[in-house]
């Protein structure tokens, strides 16, 4: 699973882009921002703070509880602000 | 039609080329956002557009859809840059044509208030106290939710 951030949170993470395999209990968009969160110091503290961290799977808005396969592209930023 | 790029925009020949040699076009309407040289009391120098490629055009591809789902519109383009700009260059540009100016008006209006909350992109402000990530603002998501509202 490739897992991207971007702006500041991938300086609060520490890199912009990482390859990993979560365990089989991580299912879900929600499951698997809480497995990164113990990974990463800095992105608990960024998901501490309701609606500071947005996700998108396969570069679409998805649900929280939305399935992960293996080979997915996950993205975690903040909210945007461009035009 | 979506264009991300990091070349600066050329407004004038964007125009002159939409909807070109169309005589069905009665309405022609445009937005462009340019870089402020201040921001929240202080200086901008320079300012940095990062996104992320792909999801940003293909949510450019959906708003644009839904633009062109909401009213008759003959043409709509989105040209938004990316890279380091300067105060004054233009960020972004939006442009519809419709038969008559309230579809294309609205078309563009509604074009930049979604672009602006669902398109992949972020601002960092060079300051003469550092650099700063600009804030999504509350007005933002308002101006979304007033097309929700009004949906045809």
């Amino acid at each position: 699973m490739r897992i991207r951030y971007f702006a500041w949170l991938k300086h609060r993470v520490g890199c912009a882009e990482e390859v990993l395999e979560p365990p089989a209990e991580v299912a879900t968009l929600a499951t698997l921002k809480l497995w990164l969160a113990e990974r990463h110091p800095g992105f608990a503290e960024a998901l501490a703070s309701p609606g500071v961290v947005r996700c998108a799977v396969n570069q679409e808005y998805v649900p929280e509880d939305v399935p992960l396969r293996p080979g997915d592209e996950v993205a975690f930023f903040p909210p945007v602000t461009g035009g | 039609m979506i264009r991300v790029q990091a070349a600066p925009l050329d407004i004038p020949g964007e125009l002159a080329d939409f909807a070109r040699d169309r005589t069905d076009i009665g309405a022609v309407a445009s937005f462009v956002g340019l870089v402020r040289a201040d921001h929240a009391g202080l200086p901008v120098t320079a300012m940095t557009l990062e996104h992320y490629p792909g999801m940003t055009e293909r949510q450019l591809g959906v708003v644009e859809a839904e633009a062109r789902r909401r009213w008759p519109l003959q043409d709509s383009l989105v040209v938004h840059r990316v890279g380091r700009m300067m105060p004054g260059e233009a960020i972004v540009l939006v442009a519809t044509a419709s038969a008559h100016r309230r579809a294309a008006l609205d078309a563009c209006s509604f074009l930049i208030d979604w672009l602006k909350t669902d398109a992949p992109f972020w601002k960092l402000e060079e300051t003469p106290d550092g650099e700063r990530w600009v804030e999504a603002r509350a007005e933002d998501d308002a101006a979304r939710a007033r097309w929700a509202a009004t949906a045809p």
